[in-house]
Formats: structure tokens, sequence, C-alpha cells
């Protein structure tokens, strides 16, 4: 963010240049797919994004922030079904739920620390999502289809895929916008003090705990905003989106992406997106080179070069791709 | 199978300018082919793949492109799948589906584009009701269609009580509703397991021995029917308590059930022995083809080709006249393997259900064959929700 | 009553199944502080071994022999390959390291053995029930199980109680530093023990087989319900795990068999019968949760951490 021109600097204003232009791209080619396929990838970033507030900056290793998506998309769904359809409630109300249950439970879950709070949180998610299953009444375990999207009157139609996915796009810039002014708050040196000293940061005199709880509320509730925008984009909502895979999912972009980096989350989530559709094509094609009758068979397999991918990144590259960039800039 | 979306390949395809005239059929097929159930998934295929096969490879004159996706047996990749079929693909016609929770979450990107649908198997109350739609044909059945056959068989058996068994989703549901609709006896309880992760059913058995039914009437598909008819063995309730199953006991999982399905009837629509002529074929060259007996998800996916080349033959290749399609596959004017049948207005089939019974010959082989009718031109309970016209 | 003793039997079963899975996780994370979701893979690993080779051989338990050995070879494999080099990291590089060796492992096994999965039949005999108490009949292969672990339990216990490995193990447990003070070969350790944790969940895996489906990720979602188990037992602790263990199984089971008849009386058949399982599924958590809000080292805390 300081140098104007670096490696870093470019590559970034590069891939929020192809995101902002990408509806234009497909006006252009009738290609609506694309479309369909950023604005997923969009919303996963900002859910991604608000998780690096308390994974990356906070230290905070949440296994359970997908419970955020679900918890907003529940929310939107079950309004839809009742036949309140207005985004301003929806939305609102989605928001606020997520709040609410982030506030209890991250009061709970911040009385433990590392691993504890990993398992702790994962406990939770999973509470949820048997809740989600619970639901006889909506779909339980089958999910809700979601019949009509939130309505905003004239101000803007989310069923035009064109402004859907400006909407979401603004709302992955105004989430990192708000985490960039955090983080760099007197409140966002406190989280990332308390981060590596909690103790040493408690002794000067900050209340951690308040501070970490209200970072932990602040991300929920980003990512309850997320899981609104994601069950409008799916028209559908089932407790799938809460599973812990799915939580492990958005760990996988933080820190593939880098973590407490500002633009990491949103490289990862691209990152992992694309390399879900491309690396079937890739292997298919060095397998094709290899032994022709085996390239189609071959990309299906694409998850055994993925797994060990994660590891390599874990083991080599602890920064995610935004380390990789800074380290190559400083040569 | 052609993998999905290459994301390469949508960014060279939309460069090239859109086709001014029809020269293929593009079939999107949905169905399951990986994890446990995907022997269902191939079972489809392949009678799909004879079906084209049996019709040269054309329908109506104009070749065939066929795009199989993998819905891992999930809604919500399901219906991912279905929308990178119609909006990047943009396939003419959408087939297959299996689960009726994956139909159901896909369902609505079909109807709002107004892409032709024929559903192979899974059959939800809610499509043959509220949710009918003029583009979506099943060439299955309503779910409760079929355990309302078995329920009408327990009563003829004089069965007094019985417990009921089935997975918590959609289908699941609406099975157990379906029998409770017709049998006439006491229902002493039912029991829904979560889908399609628990297969340990020791609760819901003990359950089922301390409620002293006559009968169990269970709805296990695909990998977990075994897994019920091992577990309820093992309970040692086998000869204690008589069972009753739809859609547990296939030419899939027999294999593998082998004796413990001995003496378990189903009810069904088709069953491999049929004695018409498209199903002698379709079976005869199913086994030359593929080595092994097709069941009956891959008999309706058969239909399915036959339907939609009635479909595209009236119009004489001109796709875009979809009423007109409409208007010739509600005559049901194809041959098919379960013998001919009519449509409802929901598109549902009004059609026989037999009883099958599992036999074994002389080398230990399994086979299942039509023991009776249990019931003739039978229609789904929900074709009056239907508002279509 | 005796229905309520036939449903205890069922959730002591699946709590013998959660022991073996818990106290191989339970070690590795105690000593090694390596938090390994691929523990369920070796679950996998085992009952697909135990499949091909019970086929192979036309044998129960040889293919079960057979099958132990495979997975622990495999399990010290991975050590030396990949888990050693996460040792001293992060736990967040844990999770993320493991989780991707799970997409692995379940790819491979795709490749290997085919997406459809496969059974192990167990012998004829084993099909039926006995009368464990008058009128209460209970099938003969799950007392098996019960009975089985019972005796790796006590195998265990020795192992760890009363050898010097046993004794290492515990040092290790309690004072990692101090082991390789004294000058034991650790990584030889390391690498033991994990094989060892590999053939429990190996050895729950094949156990499991003949009544579940062997099929690709079976191990995932009974991976979280064993990390819970050792977390309420508490981290390190193999007695802590077998107590959790048996209340988490009966909890499981016990909920299921009892909540839907309980939620009729104020919900719909249908609403209860999905609301049931769920609810129970849901209780195990909130133990969880309490028992870490409460007591956050678990019920059994190892000394000295």
């Amino acid at each position: 963010m300081t140098a104007p021109l670096n490696l870093r600097s470019i590559f970034i204003a590069g891939v929020l240049t192809v995101l902002a232009l990408l509806p234009v791209y497909a006006a252009l080619t009738g290609n609506y797919f694309l479309l369909t396929l950023f604005t997923r990838i969009v919303i996963l970033a900002m859910a991604a994004t608000s998780l690096n507030l308390i994974l990356g900056y906070g230290g905070m290793v949440s296994f359970g922030h997908a419970v955020y998506l679900g918890i907003g998309g529940y929310v939107v769904g079950i309004l839809a079904k009742e036949g309140i359809l207005s985004g301003f409630v929806q939305w609102p109300v989605a928001v606020a739920v997520s709040a609410l249950i982030a506030l209890g439970l991250g009061a709970l879950s911040l009385r433990t620390r590392g691993v504890y709070f990993i398992m702790i949180t994962l406990a939770f998610a999973q509470m949820f999502y048997y809740i989600a299953i619970g639901l006889d009444r909506y779909g339980g375990d089958d999910g809700l289809t979601i019949y009509k999207r939130s309505q905003f009157g004239d101000l803007v139609n989310l069923s035009s895929k064109t402004q859907f996915y400006y909407l979401c796009f603004a709302f992955l810039l105004g989430t990192i916008y708000l985490v960039w002014r955090l983080v760099n708050s007197r409140f966002g040196m406190v989280i990332r003090g308390s981060r590596s000293n909690d103790r040493r940061m408690h002794a000067i005199g900050f209340p951690t705990f308040r501070y970490k709880l209200i970072c932990f509320v602040i991300a929920g509730t980003l990512c309850g905003l997320a899981g609104a925008l994601l069950a409008n984009h799916t028209d559908f909502i089932s407790p799938a989106v809460m599973h812990w895979t799915r939580s492990g999912d958005l760990i996988v972009m933080v820190v593939l992406g880098g973590m407490g980096s500002l633009f990491g989350p949103l490289i990862g989530a691209v990152a992992l997106l694309v390399l879900e559709e491309t690396l079937p094509v890739l292997i298919s094609a060095v397998a094709g080179l290899i032994l022709p009758s085996a390239a189609t068979q071959a990309g299906e397999y694409w998850q055994i070069v993925l797994g060990p991918l994660f590891l390599l990144v874990v083991l080599f590259a602890r920064g995610g791709i935004d380390g990789l960039l800074a380290k190559v800039q400083r040569g | 199978m052609r993998k999905a979306m290459l994301l390469a390949g949508a960014f060279a395809l939309a460069a090239a300018p859109a086709a001014a005239q029809q020269k293929t059929v593009k079939i999107g097929f949905i169905s399951t082919f990986s994890g446990p159930t995907a022997v269902i998934g191939n079972d489809m295929r392949n009678s799909f793949e004879l079906g084209l096969d049996h019709l040269g490879r054309k329908l109506g004159g104009l070749p065939v492109e066929v795009i199989y996706e993998d819905d891992q047996q999930k809604p919500e990749v399901g219906k991912q799948k279905t929308d990178k079929l119609i909006e990047s693909d943009k396939v003419d016609f959408i087939v297959g589906y299996i689960w009726s929770n994956v139909l159901l979450a896909s369902l609505k990107s079909v109807v709002d584009s107004k892409t032709m649908m024929v559903v192979t198997n899974a059959g939800p109350s809610q499509i043959a009701g509220e949710l009918c739609s003029p583009y979506v044909f099943s060439t299955s059945w309503q779910n409760d269609q079929t355990p309302q056959a078995m329920g009408l068989y327990m009563n003829q058996k004089g069965v007094k009580s019985v417990f009921l068994i089935g997975p918590n989703y959609a289908a699941g549901k609406d099975m157990l509703t379906g029998v409770a609709a017709t049998f006439k006896g006491k229902v002493l309880g039912q029991e829904l397991t979560v889908w399609p992760t628990q297969l340990d059913f020791s609760a819901e058995l003990s359950k089922a021995r301390a409620a002293k039914p006559d009968a169990i009437f269970v709805f296990y598909p695909g990998a977990a029917g075994v897994q019920f008819l091992t577990q309820y063995a093992q309970a040692g309730l086998k000869g204690q308590i008589p069972l009753y199953t739809a859609f547990t006991i296939d030419e899939l999982s027999l294999p593998r059930q082998k004796d413990l399905a001995l003496g378990v009837p189903g009810a069904q629509q088709w069953v491999n022995d049929l004695p018409n002529p498209t199903n002698k074929k379709f079976v005869a060259d199913f086994k030359t083809k593929y080595k092994s007996s097709p069941a009956f998800y891959g008999a309706q996916t058969y239909d399915a080709a036959a339907l939609i080349n009635s479909a595209v033959v009236a119009v004489k290749g001109d796709l875009s006249k979809k009423d007109e399609m409409r208007r010739e596959m509600e005559k049901a004017n194809f041959k098919s393997v379960r013998g001919n049948f009519k449509y409802g207005k929901n598109h549902i089939p009004i059609q026989n259900f037999y009883l099958q019974d599992v036999v074994k010959d002389k080398d230990g082989n399994f086979a299942l064959k039509t023991v009776a009718t249990i019931v003739k031109d039978s229609q789904d309970q929900h074709v009056g929700k239907c508002q279509m016209k | 009553m005796l229905y309520f003793i036939e449903q205890c039997l069922n959730g002591v079963q699946l709590g013998m199944l959660l022991f073996l899975l818990a106290a191989g996780l339970t070690l590795i994370f105690g000593i090694m502080d390596l938090v390994n979701l691929a523990h369920g893979s070796l679950y996998m690993l085992g009952a697909y071994f135990a499949a091909t080779f019970a086929a192979l051989t036309d044998s129960f338990v040889a293919g079960a022999l057979l099958a132990l050995i495979a997975t622990l070879v495999v399990g010290m494999a991975v050590e030396v390959i990949a888990m050693r080099r996460l040792y001293g990291r992060d736990h967040l590089d844990h999770v993320l390291g493991t989780f991707g060796l799970i997409l692995f492992f379940n790819e491979l096994v795709r490749m290997i053995w085919g997406p459809a999965g496969m059974t192990l039949s167990l012998p004829m005999e084993m099909l039926q029930a006995v009368q464990v108490l008058p009128g209460v009949f209970y099938p003969l292969y799950r007392i098996v199980i019960i009975v089985a672990t019972l005796i790796v339990a006590l195998l265990l216990y020795v192992l760890v109680m009363r050898t010097r490995i046993g004794m290492l193990i515990r040092a290790g447990a309690s004072n990692r530093e101090m082991v390789g003070a004294l000058g034991i070969n650790i990584k030889l350790l390391y690498t033991l023990v994990f094989g060892l944790g590999a053939a429990l969940a190996g050895f729950a895996g094949l156990m499991q087989a003949p009544i579940l489906t062997v099929q690709i990720g079976m191990g995932e979602n009974i991976l979280i319900l064993a990390f819970v188990v050792i977390i309420i037992g508490g981290i390190g602790s193999i007695r802590g795990a077998f107590v959790a263990a048996i209340f988490v199984g009966l909890i499981d089971t016990v909920g299921r068999a009892f909540l839907p008849d309980l939620l009729r009386l104020f919900l719909s058949s249908n609403a209860a019968s999905s609301a049931g399982p769920a609810l129970s599924s849901m209780l195990i958590y909130l133990l969880m949760a309490l028992v870490l809000v409460f007591r956050p080292e678990g019920l059994f805390p190892t000394a000295g951490k």
C-alpha cells in the first residue's frame, strides 16, 4: 500500500481492474457464466476478508467462520419464504442476527485460546449446522430454494447479473476499506498487539478481551452480509454452507492469498476458485502429452494436486501468494 | 466424462460468433458420478448412451452432444452444475437427476430459463403439484406412487401394523407419507435418518423391534440399501419381522445384497423381464454392451432419449419451437420400456406398478422378476395442485 | 427398560469406535502437539485395505490383520514424508496442511479403488443376534466390536503404563524437551507413535467396515466427533478419551432414539423426526462447548500441560 509503483501494487491493481471490467467483457461476448462464477468468487472473497480480520490480524483461528455465511443466508431464505421480500428488511436483519450470534459465540469462545479456540469455534459452527438440518419447515437437510431475490424497489435489481455483480464488488471493496481503516487505527494496533503478546497488551492497560470481542463481532457481521449476498446469488440456501469443510475453505483462501495482508484473501479466493476450475483442464493437458488416452480421465483427479499444494504453501510459502510477490519484489 | 467448465475454453468459446443455425442437439445430463452412489449415475449414463445408439446417435436427424455433470449427490453442487449447463453450455435439454433434493435446488434455474427438462428419476411431490412446469417432464414417477403401491400390496397380504424407516430428505419423507396413504393398518412409528451420512441404523432397528409391528417398510436407495439389509439381518430381524421395500433392492444393489434380499418384495413401475419388444431389446443390448443388468434408473433414462427424440422429430429439428415440442411430449408418443403410458397434466406418468421378487437361479445368480401387477394406471395424488394449463 | 438397555448398548458400541479413533488422535495431539485432520483418512484407508485383503485372502481375520499392518506402514510413511515437517509449527499450519492431505487421500483412494466404494462381508455366522440379557437381543458382530475394542484399550493401557515405550510416551506428553534432552531418539519415537495412532484408526475403520459402506470421505464426519471426544476427555489423556467416547456415543444414540418421541409431544411427526437426530448431534457439541468454557483442559487433563 505504501510505494505507489511496485510489483504487488501493480498485481493488485491488475486483479481489481479485471474484476471491474468483467461485466463489460461478459456483455460483449454474451458469456454470462463467467460473471456467475466471478460473482461467487467476489462474495467468498468478502467472507475471506472478514475472516482475515480476526485470523490474520488478530491471530484468532476461527474454524467455524462459514457459520455466518449460513446465518446471513438463512435469514434471507426464511424471510423470503415467509413472504418478506424487501431487502431493506432482509439485509439489516441478516446483519443484526449475525452480529448478535457473533457476540454470543465470541464471548464464550474468546475465553479459550490456541487449539481450544479452533475447536470451540468448530463446535459452535457444527451446532448451527445441525440446527439448520433440524429446521423441517425450511427444508431441513435439503435446503431452501429462494424463489425471489431480495427486492430493493427501483434502487437495484438483483436479478440483473451485471447489477448484482457490481453490488457484490462494491461490498467487497467496502469490506476491504473497512478492514484497512480498522487495522490502521488505534483499535487495530491493540488487536495486532494482542496477537503477538496478549499479556503485555493487557498489562499496558488495554482490555484486550473486549477489543478482540468487538473484532470478532465485526468479522462475523461482515461475513453474515456476505451470506445474504451468497443466498441471493445461488437462489438457494442449505446447511451444507455451514459444514466444517466450508470453514476450512475460507481458511485456505486466507492463507493461500496471504494472512494479515489486506488484499491477500481476495487473491486467495480468486486463486483457489480459479484453480478449482482450471486445474482439471491443466492436468488433462499435461496428461495428454504423456498418455493421450488418459487425458480426460486425469482431469477428474485434480484434487490430488490441490491437496499437496496446500501442504507446500504451509511449508514453504507462509506468506501465501502475497508473501511470494513481496519476496520477488525484494529480489 | 467431459469435465465441467473449462475456464480457458469459456473465454475462447465466447469469442466465437453465436451459431446462426442449430447444428446439434445439446443435452446437459446431471447425475451422481462420484461417491458410493456413482453406480446409479453410471447406470443412467450407460442407458442414455444406449438409447442414443439405438436412435443412430441422431435426434430428429440432428447429431447429439451430451455433456455429463456430476452433482456429487449435493443439492448446492447440482444447482451450480445446472446453472453452468444452462448459462455456459446453453443446452437445449437437461436430463437426469437422481435425488429429489438436488432437483428441487436446481429447478428454479431450469424453469426461469425455460430449458426443456426430462427428469429421469427424482419425483418430489412439489414438481407434481404446486411447482409443476410446462417444460418439465418426468419419465419416472412421483415419489408417493411406488410406496402407495407397496401399501396396497401390504393390505392384500393382510399386514395389520407397520413400522416405517427412511432417510431424512425430500424423497424419504414422500415415501413414508406415500405408504401411509394407502396402507389400511396401523403405522406404529416412523424414523427418519440423516441422509446420506448416517449408515448405522442400530438405534432405528432397535426401535422397530421394540414396537413389535407385523412388518417393516423401508426406503434406502443405493449403497444404503445394502447396509440396511445387512444390519437388519445382523439384528436377527430377518425371519422375525417381514420387510417390505421401495427402491431398496435393484439390479445395482442385488449383487451385494445377495441372499439377504431373498424373500423381500418391492414395488416398481419397471422390471427387467417385462415382456414388451422395446424392453427385451433394451435389456439384451445393455447386457451385451456393459456386461451387467440395467436397473430401473437406466430404464427410465433410456426412455428419456426416446421422448426427446419424439419432440425433436415433431418440430423437424427447430428447437426454438418449445411449445410444439411440449405438446408432442405430452402425448408420450414413443415406445417405452415399461409399456405404453400416458402423461397426467402435471407431466408425471400414469402407469402400472408391479410386484417384484428376488430369485436365485441354479448357478447362484440373483435376479429380479415380476410376480404380479399391484395396480394399473396409477396416477399421483398431487396432480390437483398443479395449476398448469 | 429392555429397550433402553438395547439402545445403551448401541451407544456404547459407537463410543468404542470413537475411542479407537480418539486414542490415536489424542496421543498424536498430546505428544507431538499436532492437529491431524487427516486422521480420518487413515480410518478410511484401514477400511479399504481390509475390504481388499479380505477379498484376496477370502478370510475376514486375515484381511483385518493385513490391513492393520498396511495402515501402520502408511501412517509411518506419512509421518516421515509430511507430518514431521509440521511439528513445532502453528496450529493453523497443521489445520491447513492436513486439510490438504484429506483431499489427497480421498482422490488417491478414488484413483486406486474407484468411486463406487466397497463392501466387506461378514461370515454368515456373524449375521445374527444373541440374547445378552433375558429379552434383549443384540447383534453378535456389534458385541465383537465392543469386546475387541475393550481388549485393544487394555493393551494400550498396558503399553502406556507398564512399558518403557509407554514411559517415554507419557514423558513426551507432559514434557517434550525433557525427553529429547535425555538423549532419546525422539524422531523414531514420534514415527512410532504416529504409526500406532494410524493403526488404531485403521482398526476402527476395518471394524466398522462390515456395518457401514467402505466409501470415500467416510472418515470426515466421524473425525470431528473424535476431536470432540479428545477435547472433552482432555488432550493427551487416553483415559479421558475412553470415558468421553462412551459419553458421546451414548448421547448421540440415546438422543437419536428418544428425542423424536419427546419432540412429538409438541411438534408434528415429520418435524420431530427431522429435529430429533439434529438435536442429539447438537447436544454433543453443546457439551463440548460447555466443557471448553468451564473446564478448558478437559475432564481429565494431563499433568504438566
